[in-house]
Formats: structure tokens, C-alpha cells, sequence
């Protein structure tokens, strides 16, 4: 106790410290945990653990040394590769060229531009951070430094040409009755049928076919002897095994990925399929969602949101080919060559949406789906136009596509995505027939009318 | 009188030999001490001494390996197949002179194969000696979950405290193991400690070197990754690429190893499902020593593809029109 307040006193008796001492190791200490609130808003995962970290391995390194500075940072801070071109920027933008704009104030705009060129960030992150530069947050100090960034505006031009994609009409009309709305093509839904649409599918719950896994549990009965069981179980009994004790297979469900054509000819489909895809990947655990037009684009983090809305505007700005063109094909191709090796383990079923109007070319279409047929467990396609009675898969995108297709089903109005919730709880071990027999079986029984 | 005198003068030479021995041990130990830590105080040495052990690093590499040794931290490596994530642990333990400790990942892995195992058929086999002996069930018990009948496995080896040094832990390919195995991985990181429910909690003395790989044929939790420090080996730039070759197979002709590495160079910016990776290359290049060929020539370079490419379509690709383009520009580096 009186050690404490003579501390106190001493310290109150001591020279105050010079100012530059504290700038210097409070500094850096204030502008690593701004750096480290820059790296978080813009959405690569730096906790105060990692910060806390960073301080204590920063002692080992030589901090003068600009190198050796970054690669500690790098390493200390990031977690994944796809974001190190965005800390990169980050790292740039804090370390240098802040500074420098602060410094250079006034000086000719052309300048200021050509800093600016080296934002070279692919068009997501683009969006993510003019987003981040826009939210209205409290945190005002940080802000008031990004707004400084001329940067910001440029952003907010790049941004200025899609921002028209919310067009919606409400529309006054009258209220179906849920069987006549569950039967009606999501091509004439109304406003209101949309909203009920979407009340409607958040209620379904969605189960996947399960896969045996290698992990065993233990169970009451089951094929595998559970020795560390049986031993602690029977040593009451001496030498005698008398109780046996048994594991077996444990099951688990298998991964989804979902494909989606968000192109033109889609249109009318895409938004309430995305809310499809919203409802179906936060009821099941592994999910990965995909949309493409000209290009594939991943949406599975934009759909961790928990609200539809929010989730859907949020793939929206992500993507930047609505309604555009499609190009089935090399959006496969891109999938399977970037893709496919981290998605579809596990015995993945994967399920493409698209009308199969291509524009692309159908060999490259016909080797990638090949390929993703054989790289996964059941490859399903659904169809929004199969739903009409008298549709024949003629296009050539469709046709190409066909043989390769263990199930293809309509996805035309709620009922049908009832049915496939259905199919993909049934999915079992079983191997789909892949022969050739069986491709040219597939294309003649879609080929012949229908009843 | 004389055997007194012979006693007295064993008696001296023994202690003298004693000091003596003391001494030059002492001075051993000094001088170990004094180069080890020569060896890894900074990055440069980190880097040299990988380079002593025929591994090229980058500058940003060697930090991160440094950082792991001195934090102490797991190292989580992640790049394409073939770029020598797996090497780096290896070369690690060359590199300190320690233990390599290897767990290989696969679908299932559980305690009873990476951590520990009690090995049944003895303590079945004892459990009936002891009956036939008629000792007590007490003593009994503790005998039969001791550490003599405990099978180590990889995790627990490495934790040990009976290891002199640390030693260097590789878990390889921990993308193929489940969400569960991970799980249990993130308690033994942090702690460096293991609960055999029967023995007690076995805490390592020191630490050990953790390399953990990944090929991302799974994603690895954000909870794991936040544990380590992280790093992205990318293929090598053709210079890099080049002197990794020249490292480890110097008996490799000057002009076959630049056009080598030129042509593989170029086989990576085509639109390949799998392009080649470090390993392929120098696996090409001692095929190709095998066949005796100097420079690259069109017909032994057809007939050994497939040390390069392993998927039909590429070697397809590639063995088309291709071949004589990037054949051409190979052959014009030199």
C-alpha cells in the first residue's frame, strides 16, 4: 500500500516525459491498431488477438527496414490469399500514399489522378470499399480521414452506372390464395405474389442427402469394434471380453453448390431465385452459390447475410453482369479450372439454374460439362422454361448440355422448387447411370412430346 | 610403497582427466551455444542457412519461417500443389538438426491415429498375467493405463517432454481432414498441451515448430487461421525457378535447365487444368537427364509430358499446335 502511493508520489515527481518519446511509441502503436480498423472494415479478419499479436512479434523484426516491415504485417495480418490484393492496396493507401496526399493538398488534380491509377482492385473489392467509404458509421474520425482520399470519388463515378438494378414496381393486386400462388409461373408474379412468394419459401426447410464419411461414432450397434470402450467396460469382469461395445459410420450432409444464370433471358426468374438460393443456403450448413452471365462470380459471403433483402442487394453490386449475355460455357470453365478442386469434395451435388440460351461456344461447353459431371456426385439442372408443357430443350446450349445431366428438372413457380427440395433429400450413395447408353437415352426421352 | 605411489599417480591422472574432459566439454557447449546463435538471429540467416539446405527462399518467405521460429507460432503454408510447402518442414528440421515429426491428414483422422492409442492386445494379454499372479485390482488398474502401454502418435510425440529439442511438427494437407480434426487441432495449438484422461495433462517444454499445409481443397476455418501466421507460396519467377533447379540438380547442363525452366514458365500462363508445379519441373528435367538430352528437342520433350502434366487435356493442349510456340521461345532463351 504505502509502496503504491510513493509510487504515485514519485511518479507525479518525476519530470514529465518529453512529447517526442510518446509520439514515438504511441504512435506507431495508434496507427497499426488504425491500420488494423481499416484492414477490418474492409473485411479481412483482424481481431484485437491478431493486433495484440502483430505488437508483441514487431519486437523481433527490425521496424525501420520497410521490407521487413511489410512482410510482418502480411503475415501476422492476413489470412487468405484472394485478399491479398486488397490488403496490398490497403497497405499502400495507409503506409503511403495517405501521407503523401495530406501533404500534397493543393497541387494539379492530373497528379492527384495518377496516384489514384494504381487502385488496381478487382471491380468487387472495388465496390465493397466504396461502400465501406460510404456507410454511415459513428466512427466519424476515421471517416473524416478516408473522405481526404480523392480517391472516394472516383469510386462513387465507377459506381454511379448500376445502381438502377432495384426496379421493382409495387403494384396493387389482388392476394392469391397460397395453393393457386405455389402453381403460378414466377413470370407473371405480381409485387405482392413476390412478397408472399418470399414469406412462402422461408418457411420451407431443406434437407440434403447424406454421404457416409470416414469418422465413426460410437453407437449401439454397428460394425466396428470400439476397443478402448470394450477394454474399460470389462475390466471389472478380469480377462473375459463379456461386453461389447460398437462404432459405426458416421453420416453427414453433403455439400451444395449452386450454380445460378443471372443473364437477360433469365431475368424474370433471377431475383426470386436469388431469394431462393438465400433461403436454401441458410438452411443447410455447406453451400456454395455461384451466379454468372458472361463471367462466374462467387456470392456465398454475400449470402451469409440473414436478411433476403439486404443479402440480394448485396450479390446485386457484387455482380457485374446482370442481364447481360450468357456464356454457359467458359463461366463453367472458369468454375472448374478456379473452383471446382476447393468446392466439390466431399461428394458435392451440384445444381446449375439456367434456361440454356448460350451464346457461347458449344464444344467448350461440352468438355466443361463433361468434366463437372465427372467431378461431382449429381449434377442437376433446373430449368425455368420446362415448366411449359410444350417446351423441347432445343437450343443448342440446352441440347449440348443435355446428356451430361443425371436430373432435370423444372423450377418455373414454387411448386417445383417444393419437388426439388424433395429430390435432394432422397439423394443417396448410389451412382447415376453415366454411360454413353445412357446420355443418348436422356437427349431421346427429352426430345419426344410430351404428354 | 611403490603400489602407493602407483595409486596416488592413477588417482591424479584420473581426476586430471576428469577436469580435462569438463573443460573441453564446456568449451564445446560454448562454442555451440555461440554458433547457433549466429545461425538464426536475423532474416538474412533464416534465409542463408535455407539456402545451405538447397532451398530457395524469398526474402518474404525466410520472414515468415524467422517469425515462426521466434513467435513460436504455427506456420500455415497454402499455394498450388508442387510448390514445396511440405519441403519448408523438412528443411526446418535439417536446418536445426531436430526431430521432423509427420501427420498426414486424411478424411477421418481421429485421437486414436493422430494423438494416442492405449495398445489393447497387451493390456489384454496383461490383465491375464495379472489374474494369473492374483495382484491386486488397484495396482493393477494403474499398470494397465500407464504410459507403458500407451502407443504415441504423431501430436502426443511431438509434445513430449522427454524431447531434448523441439522438435519440428508437420501436419500435412490438413484441407483433407474434417471440420472435427480441426477443431481439435485449435485446443492444441494454443496450448501445447494434451489430456490423456487417465495419465494427466502432458505439456511440452518447449513448444515445437509447427508447419501446417494446406491445398485448399477445403477451406480451413477462420478460427485456425487466426492462430497462425500465413503465408502464399506462389510458383517461382523464372530467375527463382532457375536457381531452385540449379540448387538441386546441379549435375543438370546450364543450357537444358534455362530452357527448361523457360518452357515450363510458359506452360503456366496457358489456360492448363493443372499447371506444373516446382516438383514437376525438376522430375522433367531428371527424366529428360535420364534420356541423356542436352536441350530441349521435340521428340523426347513429346515422349516426357507426362512428367509435366497429368491430365489428358492438357497434354492434349499442349502436344498440339503449341508444342513448336513455346518450343521456340524455350529454345530462344538460351
Amino acid at each position: 500500500m504505502n509502496a503504491l502511493t510513493g509510487g504515485n508520489g514519485d511518479l507525479f515527481a518525476l519530470d514529465p516525459l518529453r512529447p517526442l518519446d510518446i509520439e514515438r511509441g504511441e504512435r506507431l502503436l495508434f496507427r497499426l491498431t488504425e491500420f488494423g480498423r481499416i484492414l477490418w472494415e474492409v473485411g479481412i479478419d483482424v481481431g484485437p488477438r491478431k493486433m495484440l499479436d502483430l505488437a508483441v512479434t514487431l519486437n523481433y523484426v527490425d521496424i525501420t527496414n520497410k521490407e521487413e516491415f511489410y512482410d510482418t504485417l502480411k503475415c501476422s495480418l492476413l489470412g487468405k490469399h484472394e485478399q491479398e490484393a486488397l490488403f496490398n492496396q490497403m497497405y499502400l493507401y495507409y503506409w503511403y500514399m495517405r501521407d503523401r496526399q495530406d501533404k500534397k493538398g493543393d497541387e494539379a488534380p492530373g497528379a492527384a489522378k495518377r496516384d489514384e491509377k494504381k487502385m488496381r482492385l478487382p471491380p468487387s473489392e472495388l465496390k465493397r470499399l466504396a461502400e465501406h467509404l460510404n456507410a454511415p458509421s459513428e466512427r466519424k474520425d476515421l471517416r473524416t480521414e478516408m473522405r481526404e482520399s480523392e480517391r472516394r470519388r472516383r469510386v462513387e463515378e465507377y459506381l454511379k452506372d448500376d445502381e438502377d438494378d432495384e426496379a421493382d414496381d409495387p403494384q396493387g393486386t389482388a392476394y392469391s390464395a397460397i395453393e393457386m400462388l405455389r402453381k403460378k409461373d414466377f413470370e407473371s408474379f405480381t409485387w405482392d405474389e413476390v412478397q408472399e412468394a418470399k414469406k412462402l419459401m422461408s418457411e420451407m426447410r431443406w434437407h440434403l442427402g447424406q454421404r457416409p464419411t470416414r469418422r465413426k461414432r460410437p453407437a449401439r450397434r454397428g460394425s466396428y469394434p470400439d476397443m478402448r470402450r470394450i477394454v474399460r467396460r470389462n475390466l471389472k469382469y478380469g480377462a473375459e471380453m463379456l461386453e461389447l461395445t460398437w462404432r459405426e459410420t458416421k453420416f453427414k450432409p453433403r455439400p451444395l453448390v449452386i450454380i445460378c444464370d443471372i443473364s437477360g433471358s433469365m431475368s424474370l426468374y433471377s431475383r426470386l431465385l436469388l431469394h431462393f438460393i438465400h433461403t436454401i443456403s441458410n438452411g443447410l450448413l455447406n453451400v456454395e452459390a455461384f451466379v454468372f452471365g458472361t463471367r462466374l462470380t462467387r456470392i456465398t459471403r454475400q449470402l451469409k447475410l440473414r436478411d433476403v433483402d439486404d443479402a440480394v442487394r448485396d450479390v446485386s453490386k457484387t455482380v457485374q453482369d446482370w442481364s447481360g449475355g450468357t456464356r454457359i460455357g467458359d463461366a463453367l470453365h472458369f468454375f472448374n479450372q478456379k473452383w471446382s478442386k476447393r468446392v466439390l469434395g466431399r461428394g458435392a451435388v451440384v445444381l446449375i439454374i439456367s434456361d440454356g440460351w448460350d451464346r457461347g461456344d458449344p464444344g467448350v461447353l461440352e468438355v466443361e460439362m463433361d468434366r463437372l459431371q465427372h467431378s461431382c456426385h449429381r449434377l442437376l439442372w433446373l430449368n425455368p422454361l420446362l415448366g411449359s408443357p410444350d417446351y423441347r430443350p432445343l437450343t443448342i446450349g440446352m441440347k449440348t448440355a443435355l446428356p451430361y445431366i443425371d436430373n432435370f428438372l423444372p423450377a418455373h413457380n414454387l411448386d417445383s422448387l417444393i419437388s426439388l427440395g424433395n429430390l435432394l433429400g432422397t439423394i443417396d450413395d448410389s451412382r447415376p447411370m453415366r454411360s454413353a447408353a445412357a446420355h443418348r437415352k436422356a437427349v431421346a426421352e427429352w426430345s419426344k412430346p410430351r404428354m | 610403497m611403490f603400489a602407493g605411489q602407483v595409486a596416488i599417480f592413477l588417482k591424479d591422472s584420473i581426476e586430471y582427466k576428469v577436469i580435462y574432459f569438463l573443460c573441453w566439454k564446456a568449451l564445446v557447449f560454448l562454442l555451440e551455444a555461440l554458433l547457433d546463435q549466429e545461425q538464426l538471429t536475423t532474416i538474412e540467416d533464416v534465409q542463408r542457412a535455407m539456402f545451405a539446405q538447397r532451398y530457395i527462399a524469398d526474402r518474404s518467405l525466410a520472414t515468415a519461417v524467422f517469425l515462426a521460429l521466434k513467435r513460436r507460432k504455427p506456420l500455415l503454408l497454402e499455394g498450388e500443389p508442387g510448390v514445396g510447402k511440405t519441403e519448408i518442414a523438412k528443411v526446418l528440421s535439417a536446418m536445426l538438426d531436430t526431430k521432423l515429426i509427420r501427420l498426414q491428414c486424411y478424411e477421418g483422422i481421429d485421437v486414436s491415429t493422430a494423438v494416442y492409442e492405449w495398445n489393447y492386445t497387451r493390456q489384454m494379454l496383461h490383465i491375464r498375467l495379472m489374474e494369473a499372479g492374483g495382484i491386486n485390482r488397484q495396482e493393477e488398474l494403474k499398470e494397465i493405463f500407464g504410459p507403458d502401454f500407451l502407443i504415441q502418435r504423431p501430436l502426443l510425440q511431438a509434445i513430449d517432454a522427454s524431447n531434448a529439442d523441439a522438435p519440428v511438427l508437420l501436419i500435412d494437407e490438413l484441407d483433407r481432414s474434417d471440420e472435427e480434426f480441426e477443431a481439435y487441432l485449435l485446443e492444441l495449438l494454443s496450448d501445447f498441451q494434451i489430456t490423456i484422461p487417465e495419465i494427466g495433462t502432458i505439456q511440452a517444454k518447449e513448444p515445437p515448430i509447427v508447419i501446417i499445409t494446406s491445398n485448399r481443397t477445403r477451406e480451413i476455418h477462420d478460427a485456425l487461421r487466426r492462430r497462425c501466421l500465413y503465408y502464399w507460396i506462389d510458383f517461382p519467377t523464372l530467375d527463382k525457378e532457375y536457381s531452385i533447379v540449379l540448387a538441386r540438380m546441379p549435375e543438370a547442363p546450364e543450357r537444358l535447365a534455362k530452357q527448361v525452366c523457360a518452357f515450363v514458365h510458359e506452360l503456366r500462363s496457358a489456360d492448363l487444368y493443372k499447371a506444373p508445379g516446382v516438383a514437376e519441373t525438376l522430375d522433367w528435367i531428371s527424366s529428360l537427364l535420364a534420356l541423356d538430352q542436352i536441350e530441349l528437342v521435340e521428340g523426347p520433350v513429346r515422349d516426357t509430358l507426362g512428367a509435366l502434366l497429368k491430365y489428358q487435356d492438357d497434354v492434349l493442349k499442349v502436344g498440339g499446335n503449341e508444342m513448336t510456340k513455346y518450343l521456340k521461345k524455350a529454345q530462344g532463351v538460351s
